[in-house]
């Protein structure tokens, strides 16, 4: 009887086992083939996706007017044409016709408007004349859908009439038109209109002429729910025909052209702000905010911020073609492989969000991300060690020359720096002390070390604050800093912490106590907490004190940090400046006296209140003058003036890697456009094929796991065997 | 020299008073020196409390502030003393130094050279790629491959000594507390591992990082002795701060029950209603604005960072204090309906008395027991809260601050595993026996958990 | 007991009234109105009539709670404690400050939320009873003892280990599931078995060893005891005698977490990329949008609230002998 029972038990365990195993088997299958680990949706079409993300959040904002930020002009610049354009691969970076036929014809006036000579000083105006390309067409979109009479197909009394539509591919019909000389302008008088809250209103205000008045005029005027803003004009606005626009703006302002490629003078259809004004239609975020309507290669399908962005072509896309010529090199580095061709060249790009770094890398490592960043390479911090910038080169890890990576460096035309606060009684002020003060916490600031440390190499330490690639920006001996540098050998050598200890004693603070009094010098720096690091922040406190020197962080938030700017009261403070426009007036106006928040009492950007007057004549004297050797001598000269007055304690210009996989191509970093989509290509067998190669899941795991489960629960089942069988004896006996 | 008393140093010492007063006096009654007994007639209690009483110790000497007087220099005035704004504790000092011995960046446990490769110039002045070696790691060796012959030579002296500290140790108690009921021989072997490994600790990082260096070159075996005093302390005080609060209320409502006992509910209700999370997102927020707004109130940034922590002490009290208000009006509403008490009313006793003498001492067992319990939880929500970003100043050494920094590492090829290791150990170890210990202390007291207890 | 429930719920207005004002102070002593409109609007150029204009946009330029300069009601309506406090009990949420509807966006990333926090509450609950059964099958024996410590063990984790070691493992190491990431229409599983698997294993510590002592408490009780008496076998006197009775208190004691399970978890689904509530409410911490998170908060406090009075029903369907008056 026992045994038989035994014998039950066991094949009980045989089928348990066999049914568990069974089990295990199915549920591989169920998953698959490999690999299992694709994030991406399998391929529903046959239509080329570019994969990519959106890290770490989503844009805020994707109205033209509105947008001021990189990670928005990812998608805006793909959607929206503005009239210039940079050139994808000429570097340095030239300015080419975007949406115009060719570069604005510039006419000079006198202040009773009559046509005078460029170097008349009686210039009182600039007149910008845009002549639009012919073949430009909006993308189809609801807006644009016509009823039967001609007249708007989508537009309601009411909320409730709308409500079936939650996004814009709800819409069953869509229309589409040509481009106007007229979007242009009606784009501008959105960016003037109060009601947008335009960042470039205050700004562009000072140059368009007629502009401000405007505003005032249009903030005054009741609304219902739609303003239409073509009723009123704007002075120095003209619309000459359906191609021809002219702006007029006050005095000189030769950097205006290169604002004309910025997301903010994109056209905007009358006919696409009504469509978004139907009531109720806010409520449900469709807004020009949230769903861009453009004439450029691609058109948003899909946006949700939670979770993905997907661009596709644009079927109305003007004939467009690769560059044929590019800058000395592109030709060996296969960045013209595709010179002529028609683009672009891939029919949807996939943006996901993804927030952490270390799943972003873990997917582009197993080849599920095409690229390993779009506005930022994500590769500084998350995986440092994958290569190490060196004087020659860079150096990769294994595992990624094995996945044939390839890396696209990328300087952007911009700054970070600590900067000294010149008002502040302590480090600021213009005696020669001061500056020698300055001078030796700037020896004392090993930048390349920091740079080396904390950012992998990804960065060059700044003698000037103009940037490489920018005029004024020089190479060699001659672009050194001369009061931090020595050159040696052929490469700047910062001078030794000798010497910085000796300045600092001539700044009457031998050995970092001050010679009167013998209190140490302490040095406070104003950052923002999420900026910095507590290791970093004992970096900098380690450095310093090789000079005696003592520091306190003071890490608050944003809005603190800027307010702190904002009334001067700082000691250092750390900031960050990416360029406009590739000229070396948006960096030298980060010094100009006016812009000082102290002076000017608005947002300025010489937050170290830098006041020279010799310096904003000189910077007066450069804004007007056109390139050229005159106009480099005074850049040459401000740069000296901000090198002698020490005005920033270290800064650099950030570097970043991209890198593609093998399979992307065309990758070449553009430092200031974004509207680079276009030119990518995307080899999609290949992709897969490596997808598949790299992700061959380890299965040991799985039967490991089950392994264990069924050993924990075999003694189980013995013991309570053992003990079924004790308690039976037991109550038996 | 010059002592610096931080407000969550007096706070913790204050902490150790009253906790000493308290358990004096608990000690009067026979029925909780009973209770205790039973906690510590099991091994696992006596091993449990003095790996407890370890981290607190600890904690009490790294809460031993000081400045360092600079050295006197040439021309200023005399009797004039200035001080580093390094703030530097007994601990430091234990530790010989353990926290200033700086790498460049990141380098493996017992390692020799970086973890990263650096251009360098050889003898003849050409440049060259390597991994260079530590400033701070086996100096002494004349050949990188006598490296572990050292380590083990050193560790067997290292623990030889620690040997002998914990003969010292034991013997000395032993001389007292021989006769003792309880089960000493396990907090003695838990001793001497403790005194052993700290005194290898100690001794091998003079020679190596034990527990190699994070990406700006600290020691990560420093950091994470650091952490010690923040867990323990968050883990304290925050409930310190909560309790007065908590036990008035719980106690009025459940005694005098009607209007007040509305309010009380409707207070804890409220508070406990709101997600948690953003509740204290939006206090240390707020408090982080106030230390913007009045930088004047603290000289040093440690000072800063520590009233931010106070600051966060006193949220995570608040937050948590609705569970032990309603946990006390219950069990006030049930002592209040017994008998005696209701012969004390019918006597004309006063509330006040009746409170003191009645109600309170039969409520500190659940007193008792949420400290305890809710002590390890506070620690592992030090570490979610720094992850979010509302925890601890970054200024301020701490496991959540270690393990948010070194969270993209497990992405780097090879793996830098040591940070979260040793943050995870050190905090591993506290909770776990802060858990064992609180389990035998509601068992021990917590008379609903009887059966569990006879069960077992 | 329709009245019961209509009692609780007069009786959470006053509760709701109070979270809502207490948010409302804190976030507005932390960011005023020209805070928000500067961190909304950028960096680069931010001048104060644009700052006016933002205010005025998303209704921040009336004052707090009074406005002296209106009529009548119109004091107390036009602030801005009534424009974007009082409206949220007729749930109108308004727009994030960003610019968003936030009605829209709560309601679409409820379902991610839940798709992950559902299966984790079920799977746990269940893996924690077997567990808990097992080991109370041996209680009193060392097998027990060990289970317990273990318990204990993996309770003393601090939970970002159990997501940090199970990324890396499962997904990095392994390449068995997608690292993380969540797609409602295709293959939705995919991308919940490793948050799920984590959420229970880190939960089995606590879960299991509270399910124990729930079980043993019955398991000393007079019944059990005669059960046991009559020759009953151990399997037949759990399945048949401690766990129906046991129930009661599980019951009571997680559906009170059951509407929260809405909210998501924050740790999880910031780990894992899920774009559900939980997430939603660290970015809005993040990036301090004040809007979002009085409407969480609020939203929160309702669920909570719902939570408590689903217990005091779930005690009298579990007991009878309970009624609610």
């Amino acid at each position: 009887m026992r045994a038989e029972k035994a014998n039950n038990h066991t094949t009980a365990a045989h089928r348990c086992m066999r049914v568990l195993s069974t089990l295990a088997l199915l549920s591989l299958a169920a998953c698959g083939e490999p690999p299992w680990n694709n994030p991406n949706p399998p391929a529903q079409d046959d239509r080329l996706t570019y994969q990519s993300m959106m890290s770490p959040a989503p844009p805020k904002h994707l109205d033209p007017a509105l947008s001021y930020a990189t990670d928005e002009s990812l998608f805006i610049m793909q959607i929206y044409e503005p009239p210039m354009s940079y050139h994808f691969l000429k570097r340095p970076y030239e300015l080419i016709p975007g949406a115009l036929e060719s570069a604005p014809q510039v006419t000079y006036l006198d202040a009773r408007g009559q046509p005078v000579e460029e170097d008349d000083a009686a210039v009182a105006f600039t007149r910008y004349t845009l002549r639009l390309r012919d073949d430009l067409r909006y993308q189809p979109h609801p807006a644009f859908a016509r009823d039967e009479q001609g007249g708007p197909l989508y537009l309601f009394e009411n909320a409730a009439q709308g409500a079936e539509f939650r996004q814009i591919p709800d819409f069953p019909v869509t229309g589409d038109r040509a481009v106007t000389a007229n979007d242009y302008a009606y784009a501008i008088k959105r960016l003037a209109d109060p009601v947008n809250a335009s960042p470039m209103l205050g700004f562009m205000s000072q140059y368009i002429v007629g502009m401000k008045e405007f505003s005032e005029r249009v903030a005054a005027l009741p609304r219902g729910d739609w303003l239409d803003l073509d009723e009123y004009a704007m002075e120095g606005l003209e619309v000459v025909d359906d191609l021809t626009l002219t702006i007029t703006i006050k005095g000189r302002y030769p950097q205006f052209v290169y604002w004309l490629a910025m997301p903010f003078f994109s056209p905007v259809a009358p006919e696409v702000d009504r469509f978004y004004h139907n009531p109720g239609f806010a409520d449900r975020n469709l807004t020009l905010d949230w769903w861009p309507v453009g004439s450029g290669p691609f058109m948003m399908v899909k946006n949700d911020p939670n979770s993905e962005i997907v661009l596709e072509r644009n079927p109305n896309y003007h004939e467009d073609f690769f560059p044929v010529e590019g800058a000395p090199g592109d030709l060996e580095a296969g960045n013209l492989d595709d010179a002529g061709k028609p683009v672009p060249f891939i029919d949807r790009a996939v943006f996901r969000l993804e927030k952490s770094g270390l799943s972003l890398w873990t997917k582009f490592m197993q080849g599920y991300y095409d690229r390993s960043g779009e506005v930022h390479s994500n590769t500084t911090g998350v995986f440092d060690q994958a290569f190490v910038v060196r004087p020659d080169g860079v150096e990769m890890s294994p595992e990624l020359a094995e996945h044939n990576i390839t890396m696209s460096p990328d300087v952007k035309p911009g700054l970070y720096y600590y900067g000294f606060n010149m008002r502040d009684p302590v480090v600021g002020g213009y005696t020669e002390e001061k500056r020698k003060l300055r001078q030796a916490l700037q020896i004392a600031f090993l930048t390349e070390e920091y740079l080396n440390v904390f950012y992998k190499g990804n960065g060059i330490a700044a003698h000037n604050l103009i940037p490489p690639g920018i005029p004024g920006n020089l190479e060699g001996e001659a672009g050194i800093n001369p009061y931090v540098y020595d050159w040696v050998d052929g490469e700047p050598r910062r001078k030794s912490i000798e010497y910085a200890r000796q300045l600092l004693a001539e700044a009457g603070y031998p050995n970092g106590r001050d010679a009167r009094t013998g209190e140490p010098l302490k040095i406070f720096i104003d950052v923002q907490s999420q900026a910095i690091s507590n290791t970093s922040m004992n970096w900098i406190d380690r450095v310093f004190s090789d000079i005696g020197v003592q520091v306190e962080f003071r890490p608050a938030d944003f809005n603190r940090t800027r307010e702190k700017l904002l009334t001067g009261n700082t000691q250092i403070y750390s900031h960050g400046w990416l360029a406009d426009y590739p000229d070396p007036e948006n960096f030298l106006f980060l010094l100009h006296g006016p812009e000082s928040p102290l002076e000017c009492a608005c947002d300025g950007a010489n937050n170290s209140n830098y006041a020279n007057e010799e310096y904003d004549a000189l910077f007066r004297e450069m804004r007007v003058l056109p390139p050229g050797p005159e106009r480099d001598e005074l850049v040459a000269r401000m740069v000296e003036l901000y090198r002698r007055d020490a005005v920033w304690l270290y800064a650099f210009y950030p570097k970043e890697i991209y890198l593609n996989n093998s399979w992307v191509h065309n990758n070449k970093r553009h430092g200031i456009s974004k509207a680079t989509l276009k030119y990518t290509r995307v080899d999609a067998d290949e992709r897969e094929r490596m997808q598949t190669l790299w992700n061959q899941p380890v299965t040991w795991p799985l039967y490991a796991a089950v392994v264990l489960l069924l050993s924990l629960l075999l003694p189980g089942i013995v013991a309570y065997r053992r003990r079924q069988n004790a308690t039976a004896r037991h109550t038996g006996g | 020299m010059k002592p610096l008393l931080l407000w969550s140093d007096l706070l913790i010492f204050l902490l150790v008073v009253v906790l000493t007063v308290f358990f004096l006096r608990l000690a009067r009654d026979p029925q909780t020196r009973e209770h205790w007994r039973e906690v510590f007639s099991t091994r696992l209690g006596m091993v449990t409390m003095t790996l407890i009483l370890v981290y607190v110790g600890i904690a009490l000497l790294d809460s031993l502030h000081f400045r360092r007087a600079l050295e006197p220099v040439a021309g200023s005035p005399e009797g004039e003393v200035f001080y580093s704004n390094k703030v530097t504790s007994v601990l430091d000092v234990m530790l010989g130094g353990m926290g200033e011995r700086f790498e460049r960046t990141y380098s493996a446990p017992f390692a020799l050279d970086s973890f990263e490769k650096q251009d360098m110039k050889d003898d003849n002045g050409l440049t060259y790629r390597d991994f260079p070696p530590l400033e701070h790691a086996g100096r002494h060796l004349d050949h990188p491959g006598e490296r572990w012959d050292d380590v083990l030579a050193k560790s067997a002296a290292a623990l030889l000594w620690g040997a002998l500290f914990s003969v010292l140790a034991i013997a000395l108690q032993w001389a007292f507390l021989r006769r003792s009921p309880f089960p000493w021989h396990a907090s003695w072997i838990t001793q001497a591992a403790v005194i052993c490994s700290a005194v290898w600790l100690v001794s091998m990082s003079r020679h190596y990082h034990v527990l190699g260096t994070d990406l700006g070159g600290a020691d990560v075996a420093y950091q994470s002795i650091k952490g010690i005093r923040t867990g323990v302390l968050l883990g304290t005080l925050a409930t310190l701060i909560m309790l007065p609060i908590a036990v008035s209320l719980g106690v009025m409502a459940g005694y005098f029950k009607g209007w007040v006992d509305d309010v009380v509910q409707y207070l804890y209700t409220t508070l406990s209603s709101i997600p948690g999370i953003l509740l204290i997102a939006a206090s240390v927020l707020l408090f982080q604005v106030y230390i913007d707004l009045h930088p004047d109130f603290f000289s040093i940034g440690l000072e800063k960072a520590d009233a931010r922590f106070l600051a966060l002490c006193f949220i995570l009290g608040v937050t948590s204090w609705s569970s032990l208000c309603r946990l006390i009006r219950a069990e006030t509403l049930k002592i209040s309906q017994l008998g005696y008490v209701q012969a004390a009313h019918a006597f004309g006793v006063s509330h006040h008395r009746i409170l003191v003498r009645h109600i309170l001492p039969n409520v500190t067992h659940i007193i008792l027991i949420t400290f305890v319990l809710d002590f390890s939880a506070l620690v592992l929500a030090e570490a979610v809260l720094s992850y979010i970003g509302v925890g601890i100043d970054p200024n301020m050494a701490s496991w959540g601050n270690m393990i948010n920094g070194a969270r993209s590492e497990l992405s780097r090829e090879p793996v830098v595993w040591w940070t979260l290791s040793g943050a995870f150990f050190f905090m591993f170890v506290l909770v776990l026996a802060a858990n064992l210990f609180s389990d035998l202390v509601r068992d021990a007291f917590d008379p609903r958990s009887g059966a569990g207890r006879s069960a077992t | 007991m329709f009245a019961y429930i209509v009692r609780r719920l007069v009786y959470a207005i006053p509760i709701l009234i109070g979270v809502n004002l207490l948010t409302f102070i804190l976030f507005f002593v932390v960011n005023s109105p020209d805070d928000m409109a500067v961190s909304q609007l950028g960096q680069k150029y931010v001048t104060p009539e644009a700052v006016q204009a933002w205010k005025r946009k998303n209704g921040y330029d009336l004052p707090l709670f009074l406005n002296s300069q209106e009529q009548g009601a119109g004091a107390l309506t036009e602030t801005i404690f009534f424009t974007k406090s009082v409206k949220l009990f007729a749930f109108d949420f308004g727009r994030s400050e960003s610019g968003r509807d936030i009605t829209t966006d709560v309601s679409t990333r409820m379902w991610p939320s839940l798709a992950v926090a559902l299966p984790t509450f079920v799977v746990g609950i269940w893996v924690n009873i077997c567990v808990a059964l097992m080991v109370v099958m041996f209680h009193a024996t060392r097998l027990d003892r060990w289970a317990v410590f273990v318990f204990v063990a993996l309770m003393s984790i601090s939970y970002l280990f159990y997501i940090i070691g199970g990324q890396y493992l499962v997904a990095k190491t392994w390449k068995l599931v997608p690292i993380s990431g969540f797609n409602g229409e295709i293959q939705p599983w995919k991308f919940l078995l490793l948050p799920v698997l984590v959420g229970v294993i880190a939960g089995i510590g606590a879960g299991a060893r509270w399910y124990r002592t729930l079980f043993l408490e019955e398991s000393n009780q007079d019944y059990v005891r005669t059960a046991r008496a009559k020759g009953a076998s151990e399997i037949r006197i759990l399945f048949r005698h401690i766990l129906p009775n046991a129930l009661i208190p599980i019951l009571t004691g997680v559906v009170v977490v059951i509407p929260s399970l809405f909210m998501g978890g924050l740790l999880i689904e910031s780990f894992f990329g899920i774009p559900g509530l939980g997430s939603y409410m660290l970015d809005a911490i993040n990036s301090q949008d004040f809007a979002i998170v009085r409407a969480m908060v609020f939203i929160g406090s309702i669920l909570y609230i719902v939570g408590l009075i689903l217990t005091d029903i779930s005690y009298t369907w579990a007991d009878p002998r309970l009624r609610l008056d």
